[in-house]
């Protein structure tokens, strides 16, 4: 059964970002989006990360995806102009897209990739905090130097001129 | 209840195939939890209309009730109300997007309805029971904002676009208060599963309080009424209803929706009251628990109790409703950002000091 489940979602991930590539409306593209995220929120739940999953939700869709519709909504039909995608440089494009889809085959295929349980975790968020605040604190501090300085950087140019 | 129950449950008794049991088990939990969202939105309707009516000295409806001629209080107003919407002529806008027109209102119901999955009813009634239930929630709350996008701009009018607009970077704002004051009680139950924060909310504190986390310290007490406001803007109520705001958006988002759609709108609104106190009286005041400890415990007490205080926190939100004028755009964000955000702050690093001293 979970076979029919993981394929059904595997293909709704795939149709859906063919969609969003594809579309020549930005909204509608936008919006196939929220299907590729859900798919790939469905990945993390099927690989037992459920506090991936919620993240990839709360993030990517309450967030990001609202920002992006925001900004197209702003834009299009009100003042009458068309968005839509327009496609350049075809050539190139399909090169490096080759390049990198060659590069990801092999990636995948000679990582020596860690095989460990497969046992379902029991609960994943008390092991994530405890990485987090020990092995990882590093990084995780640098993501949040980081992201403190996009706050400052978007409170700076929004800013009235004075 | 959860799924995994009703399969095992059905298991012991027909052999079939997993994936028909799954598929029943999950289907079973969704009428419930829509017959939950349509007798709440029914019930919760009729009630705002007579609250705000004695509230404003009059007597609110009372045409349509059970018997022949004018029946008693009006009490089958909102039915009456139902099937008017039902039969209204569905109208869509010459210049709207048609498509995203129409699945707007249902991407606004999916977030409450799939927020519901993890709400525990009582003792046993959840329909799933997650690690990450109280996370699972939030994240899913995120879809209304989406569906209210949509309708905004699928309409094609400037009422709606505004509106719409308004709502998303009310809803935005207001999630962060509202988190950062979840998370100070998470500091105390140190779970994430929302049977697991009532459960850790057992017992009694100061020997006569209920062990409910409002009462577990002052700053808990304090994270209460945080996320309760800002529960409330997230809602889109009055006093924070300017993404409706009737005298100025004529109705908002959902401007040029009539009939079944429009209705939809409505149902996912309280739908989201209901999801907004659930959390409320599942994170704050004890869940399903008793008020006294060791009294009327049990599993239909538990549900008892559950649906008692999430009456109340209801009715609360009626009371704000018909009591607070609505706020202006800048007044909304300034609350926000200046006052809630900075007091959440504070309590988070409140809370934490709390656990890490006192225990």
């Amino acid at each position: 059964m979970t076979n029919i489940v993981f394929w059904f979602f595997v293909i709704m991930t795939i149709t859906a970002a063919l969609m969003v590539v594809l579309s020549k409306n930005l909204i509608y593209a936008a919006i196939a989006l929220l299907v590729t995220f859900l798919g790939v929120a469905a990945m993390y739940v099927f690989l037992w990360a459920d506090f991936i999953a919620g993240t990839q939700v709360m993030i990517y869709i309450g967030g990001i995806l609202i920002l992006l519709l925001f900004g197209i909504m702003l834009t299009h039909k009100i003042t009458s102009v068309r968005i839509s995608h327009t496609n350049v440089q075809r050539g190139v494009g399909a090169l490096i897209v080759a390049a990198i889809f060659v590069g990801l085959v092999w990636m995948i295929n000679f990582t020596p990739w860690l095989k460990v349980t497969t046992q379902e975790p029991l609960q994943t968020v008390h092991s994530i905090g405890t990485l987090l605040m020990t092995d990882f604190l590093l990084p995780f501090e640098v993501a949040s130097v980081l992201l403190l300085g996009a706050l400052i950087g978007a409170a700076v140019l929004a800013r009235k001129e004075t | 209840m959860t799924i995994d129950n009703i399969i095992q449950w059905f298991q012991s008794w027909f052999p079939v195939n997993v994936m028909v049991l799954f598929i029943t088990s999950v289907l079973i939990a969704a009428v419930v939890i829509f017959a939950i969202m349509a007798v709440n939105a029914l019930v919760a309707v009729y009630a705002e209309r007579k609250i705000s009516a004695f509230m404003q000295d009059r007597v609110g409806p009372m045409g349509q009730g059970p018997g022949l001629h004018a029946g008693k209080w009006g009490l089958l107003q909102t039915i009456a109300d139902t099937i008017k919407l039902i039969l209204k002529e569905d109208i869509i806008p010459k210049a709207a997007d048609k498509k995203l027109f129409i699945i707007a209102p249902f991407i606004i119901f999916l977030g409450a309805f799939i927020a519901l999955a993890a709400m525990p009813f009582g003792p046993y009634l959840i329909a799933s029971d997650m690690n990450i239930g109280i996370f699972y929630i939030l994240a899913v709350s995120s879809f209304g904002v989406i569906g209210i996008i949509l309708a905004a701009w699928s309409s094609d009018n400037k009422w709606s676009l505004y509106g719409g607009m308004r709502s998303a970077a009310q809803i935005i704002s207001y999630e962060i208060p509202a988190a950062l004051s979840l998370v100070s009680v998470l500091l105390l139950t140190s779970t994430l599963s929302m049977q697991g924060i009532i459960q850790s909310q057992a017992g009694t504190v100061w020997g006569f309080l209920p062990n409910w986390n409002i009462f577990n310290n002052p700053f808990s007490f304090l994270a209460f009424f945080i996320y309760f406001i800002a529960g409330v803007a997230e809602t889109n109520r009055t006093p924070f209803d300017i993404p409706e705001a009737e005298s100025e958006l004529v109705a908002g988002f959902h401007t040029e929706y009539s009939g079944m759609r429009w209705a939809f709108f409505f149902l996912s609104e309280y739908g989201n009251m209901l999801v907004v106190c659930g959390l409320t009286v599942v994170a704050f005041l004890g869940g399903w628990q008793s008020p006294i400890a060791g009294v009327m415990e049990g599993a239909w007490w538990g549900l008892f109790w559950f649906l008692t205080k999430l009456t109340a926190t209801i009715f609360i939100m009626i009371w704000f409703r018909w009591t607070f004028p609505r706020l202006r755009v800048d007044q909304l964000m300034n609350v926000a950002w200046k006052i809630l955000l900075p007091i959440a702050l504070f309590n988070l690093f409140g809370v934490a000091i709390w656990t890490l001293l006192v225990g």
